[in-house]
């Protein structure tokens, strides 16, 4: 029970006046950066933390706990209004936030984003501070191989992802995880993929880019081609009975919500996966879950509460390592790990030993950061919807501003923007002979650390293979994984064969 | 559809074979006690690229799929003149930030499209085109820290800096 | 939104100080625009860390006009911050935060054309230690039961984690292969706190982490040192022998240094060379020196360039 008390501790913390004016003003500024195309919670993270030096440590988590959160809440925003994941952890909150928008829900898919991520937040510090270090263990338990069983995992839950056309879906995967290896060959030290020697590829190509390029760009290029250069995005009405409307009728999706947060939780508490894989295993697995899953991907709001749900959860669970071993699961956690140097904390085994009240502080902030954020967003939701009201020949130009400095922020290179208008264009063009794009998106982000632990694990076993399946927790996920992966494979094969039957009778 | 279909999987073909020899200037095979070579995974992987690239090439001959069927065209008149001049836009716009900067090359596309795609009046054009570059530079230079490009018109910062920073 | 109005109010009020206390007569060169600080790794790694609290330091003591605007540029283990800085040639605002790499990138990429010789010497502002790792409960207690570990296993089957390859933990295991007969694997991580996560689960057998990567598993008690690649033993790890004491002359240290573009002028070179001994003479970076064991004492200028020089020299030794 003294747990609780350090978390009680850490709430009376939070609700001070300096750390209260704090929260609201991280939250406000978290969901600006998240919801600018190409900023998410690690930049805002990154970029104001020598900010926290002005304040005592206990507020600067605070603040920083309350822009992660902020951020995270903002990153949904781009997803489902503009159709722009602003981070890896928002993909897959766009294949449903986004055809909801265009239907004209965007205020239902917004107050479902952000109950979800609040639920998902609540459920995960409740874990958190149940089994914290009981499962600082299976965190320690984790190497490369279960990194990679898991990442086949994440790419099973997401096979029927792609459109009925498998030579086309398949295309977008892999040159999704072929741009994956730009940049260093991490096992040999060698660069890889420069073409042109063009420095910029040095740092590999960026998920952002793709991600700009073809949701932002790309898509912007399809909806003038569809509208002829001129619409409404979204004919919402904004009153607060249809907030209120939308806030009751999510009762339905309590059972995603929840799946996604456990789910989500788990799969943050592994070093190195964070929230993008939990994000995008909860989707998947709220499409197998569902009765209806054909209408995912057209504007089901469990596809946004799954995603939202997990990613939260998981921002909470990527913590755990972090505290407890010094090692980040997530971006975000890695440069919080470095402001906990700044201010003088050891992260590692002996923090929650050394340091519990700093450990249950945070973590209570974080809850408290979520509370507001949640709060935030929802007043804030108007505000968003009076935006897309906007005539679109004012918006599109301002979306394609964004898209270019969302482009050039993270690293700071008009390479990366070049890059970007390329992917645009060339996304647009396929778009329309029907080459799925999601796959590719996907691909970029899993790839470098499906490769990279495939590499490490075949090294540390003298390429042997067995090395997956002989050992417990890898071997489970691994069986898993290939099952997954063979069922819908082995469905749609069985539905070409059949269809081809159909066409050319022998 | 139908030839647009063919020209793009022959040009993501030849993309996939510039990938592969691209890949090849690492091993690409498997190392004894290693595993495979640096080169092996994109080396392989644009390998299925191109297989997939043959299939639709040979999909499209028995016209077995949708585009390859289609006989509209793949872009008609209108839609090709809005892309060109978005796409064209974009990329003048981009080319101007190197040189330039964003503080001249983003209020100069604002108000081009707003104009010739919105026709929008000259005082909501202006306005938008005036009130971005601002908020941006607030946004990103001041309260972000993120310096955006400026090109030639730098030195016209400075003062703004030494005000706010 | 909020930080704006702080900070404007803050820079008035520097501003109208500033405007009462003459300047000191050295600082004629300040920077026009915030300061390019590259760092040559990524995000949440060891320079990244050192680089942000040195910005932090900078910023808590409103040491310079204008704010460092740090930018990992990691790709191609450091090339693609060589070569940028490179092309800076020139350029007063740019400066980078720098490590090993800085020696053996352009070594082992003789195409990238860099000659880091050209830099602007701006300041060592430590000096990483490295040390050998095992797990608490192998049950090796010194360098020769080390050895002897190793050889009774099959060949290969030995594995030896480290932050990237050809890297500083790569050296130093080719020198353990080399100097002791090994036959040890080695494992690149993407980072330090990786590695030191695979040794306490048992996943790898050995590093030769730094104390700031692996000094919390140390005081759990799951790892420990079992001799150091310094000249005199750590204050932190008095049990551990050096090298140099068990009979082999080597040490072995990581620079952690701050240079500028080449052909910086003069003035700015000045400028940046005493900021940042300044920020090395704030508690701040003592006490983080202190506590991660860092050592080395701050160099700039010329005696920055022999320094340069000289490691350059012992690193085409180590690396043929």
């Amino acid at each position: 029970m003294e747990i609780f008390a350090h978390l009680m501790d850490g709430f009376l913390l939070a609700f001070e006046p300096l750390n209260l004016g704090l929260v609201i003003a991280g939250v406000i500024l978290g969901m600006f950066i998240g919801a600018m195309p190409g900023l998410g919670s690690v930049n805002g993270v990154a970029i104001l933390l020598p900010m926290t030096y002005l304040v005592p440590p206990t507020s600067a988590v605070i603040f920083l706990g309350a822009i992660y959160y902020g951020a995270m809440y903002g990153g949904a925003i781009s997803s489902i209004m503009l159709g722009i994941p602003g981070a890896s952890t928002a993909v897959a909150t766009t294949f449903d936030g986004r055809p909801m928008a265009l239907k004209g829900e965007a205020d239902r898919a917004l107050v479902a984003a952000a109950t979800a991520s609040f639920v998902g937040g609540s459920i995960s510090v409740v874990l958190f501070t149940l089994f914290a270090p009981p499962l600082a263990h299976v965190a320690l338990a984790f190497s490369a191989p279960e990194e990679f069983a898991l990442m086949l995992l994440a790419f099973a839950t997401f096979v029927g992802l792609g459109g009925d056309d498998i030579p086309k879906t398949f295309f977008s995967i892999f040159i999704g995880l072929v741009f994956s290896a730009v940049g260093l060959d991490i096992i040999s030290g060698e660069p890889r993929l420069i073409f042109m020697d063009l420095p910029g590829f040095f740092h590999g190509i960026n998920f952002l880019v793709l991600a700009i390029g073809i949701y932002g760009i790309g898509e912007m290029l399809w909806t003038i081609e569809t509208t002829k250069g001129n619409m409404k995005i979204s004919q919402a009405n904004i009153t607060v009975r249809r907030i209120w409307e939308a806030l009751v009728s999510l009762k339905s999706g309590i059972k995603t919500m929840v799946m996604g947060s456990f789910l989500g939780y788990f799969v943050g508490i592994l070093p190195a996966a964070g929230a993008t894989p939990g994000a995008l295993m909860a989707y998947g697995v709220a499409k197998g879950m569902s009765k209806d899953p054909d209408s995912f991907g057209k504007g089901n709001v469990n596809g946004v509460l799954a995603p939202e749900s997990a990613n939260n959860a998981a921002s909470t669970g990527s913590m755990l390592p972090m505290l407890t071993l010094g090692i980040p699961g997530s971006p975000t956690t890695a440069i919080l790990l470095g402001g906990m140097v700044i201010w003088g904390l050891d992260p590692g085994p002996m923090l929650f030993v050394e340091h519990k009240e700093f450990v249950w502080g945070l973590i209570a902030s974080l809850y408290a950061a979520n509370f507001f954020a949640v709060l935030i967003n929802l007043a804030f939701i108007p505000a968003f919807l009076w935006v897309l009201r906007m005539p679109f020949t004012i918006l599109a130009p301002v979306i394609f501003v964004l898209c270019i400095i969302g482009g050039y922020a993270p690293t700071q290179d008009m390479h990366d923007v070049w890059l970007m208008l390329i992917f645009g264009i060339v996304g647009y063009l396929m778009r329309k002979l029907d080459y799925p794009m999601a796959p590719a998106v996907l691909a970029i982000v899993l790839g470098p650390l499906a490769e990279t632990s495939m590499r490490q694990s075949l090294l540390m076993s003298s390429g042997s293979f067995d090395i997956f399946f002989f050992r417990p927790i890898s071997g489970v996920i691994m069986v898993i994984a290939i099952i997954l992966l063979i069922l819908p494979m082995l469905h749609s094969f069985n539905r070409m064969m059949r269809h081809r039957a159909s066409r050319w009778p022998l | 559809m139908r030839r647009a279909e063919l020209i793009m999987a022959a040009v993501m073909a030849a993309f996939s074979l510039y990938l592969m020899w691209k890949s090849a200037e690492l091993p690409i095979g498997w190392i004894p006690g290693e595993g495979p070579g640096g080169g092996a995974f994109p080396f392989w992987l644009a390998v299925g690229m191109l297989v997939c690239c043959v299939l639709i090439i040979v999909r499209w001959f028995r016209r077995a799929d949708e585009p390859a069927r289609s006989e509209d065209p793949y872009m008609d008149r209108h839609t090709m003149v809005l892309f060109a001049i978005v796409a064209g836009s974009l990329t003048v716009t981009i080319g101007l930030i190197e040189v330039v900067g964003v503080y001249i090359a983003i209020p100069l596309f604002l108000a081009f499209y707003m104009r010739v795609m919105g026709r929008h009046r000259w005082i909501i054009t202006g306005s938008i085109a005036a009130f971005t570059p601002v908020t941006l530079f607030f946004f990103f230079e001041i309260a972000l820290k993120i310096t955006l490009p400026k090109g030639v018109t730098e030195p016209l910062f400075y003062p703004l800096y030494s005000m706010f920073l | 939104m909020l930080s704006i109005f702080t900070k404007f109010a803050k820079g008035l009020a520097v501003a109208s100080v500033a405007a009462m206390v003459p300047f000191a007569a050295s600082a004629e060169w300040t920077p026009k625009k915030p300061i390019d600080f590259i760092i040559m790794a990524g995000k949440g790694g060891g320079a990244d860390k050192m680089a942000r609290l040195m910005q932090s330091v900078i910023q808590k003591n409103n040491m310079s006009p204008m704010p460092l605007t740090p930018i990992n540029k990691s790709g191609g283990t450091g090339a693609e911050a060589l070569i940028h800085l490179k092309q800076k040639t020139g350029d007063d605002h740019t400066i980078m935060v720098t490590l090993n790499s800085f020696y053996t990138t352009p070594m082992r990429q003789s195409g990238l054309g860099v000659d880091v010789m050209t830099f602007t010497p701006i300041g060592r502002m430590a000096e990483d230690t490295f040390l050998l790792w095992v797990k608490s409960d192998s049950g090796i207690n010194n360098v020769d039961e080390f050895v002897a570990a190793v050889k009774a296993k099959k060949d290969g089957e030995w594995l030896m984690g480290g932050t990237g390859s050809g890297s500083e933990d790569n050296i130093l295991t080719d020198y353990l292969n080399a100097t002791y007969g090994l036959k040890i694997k080695y494992i690149p991580y993407k980072g330090g706190g990786d590695v030191a996560k695979a040794l306490a689960g048992g996943h790898i057998q050995s590093t030769v982490n730094n104390p700031s990567e692996q000094d919390g598993f140390f005081k759990a008690g799951t790892t420990k040192p079992l001799a150091a690649f310094t000249d005199e033993r750590l204050a932190m790890y008095p049990d551990a022998p050096t090298f140099k004491e068990l009979g082999k002359d080597f040490s072995y240290f990581m620079q952690r240094s701050v240079v500028g573009a080449p052909g910086m002028s003069a003035e700015a070179a000045a400028y940046y060379q005493k900021l940042f001994a300044d920020v090395y003479k704030t508690t701040e970076w003592q006490e983080y020196k202190a506590k991660k064991s860092l050592q080395g004492e701050f160099l700039t200028g010329d005696g920055l360039k022999s320094y340069w020089a000289k490691a350059i020299k012992t690193h085409e030794g180590l690396l043929k």
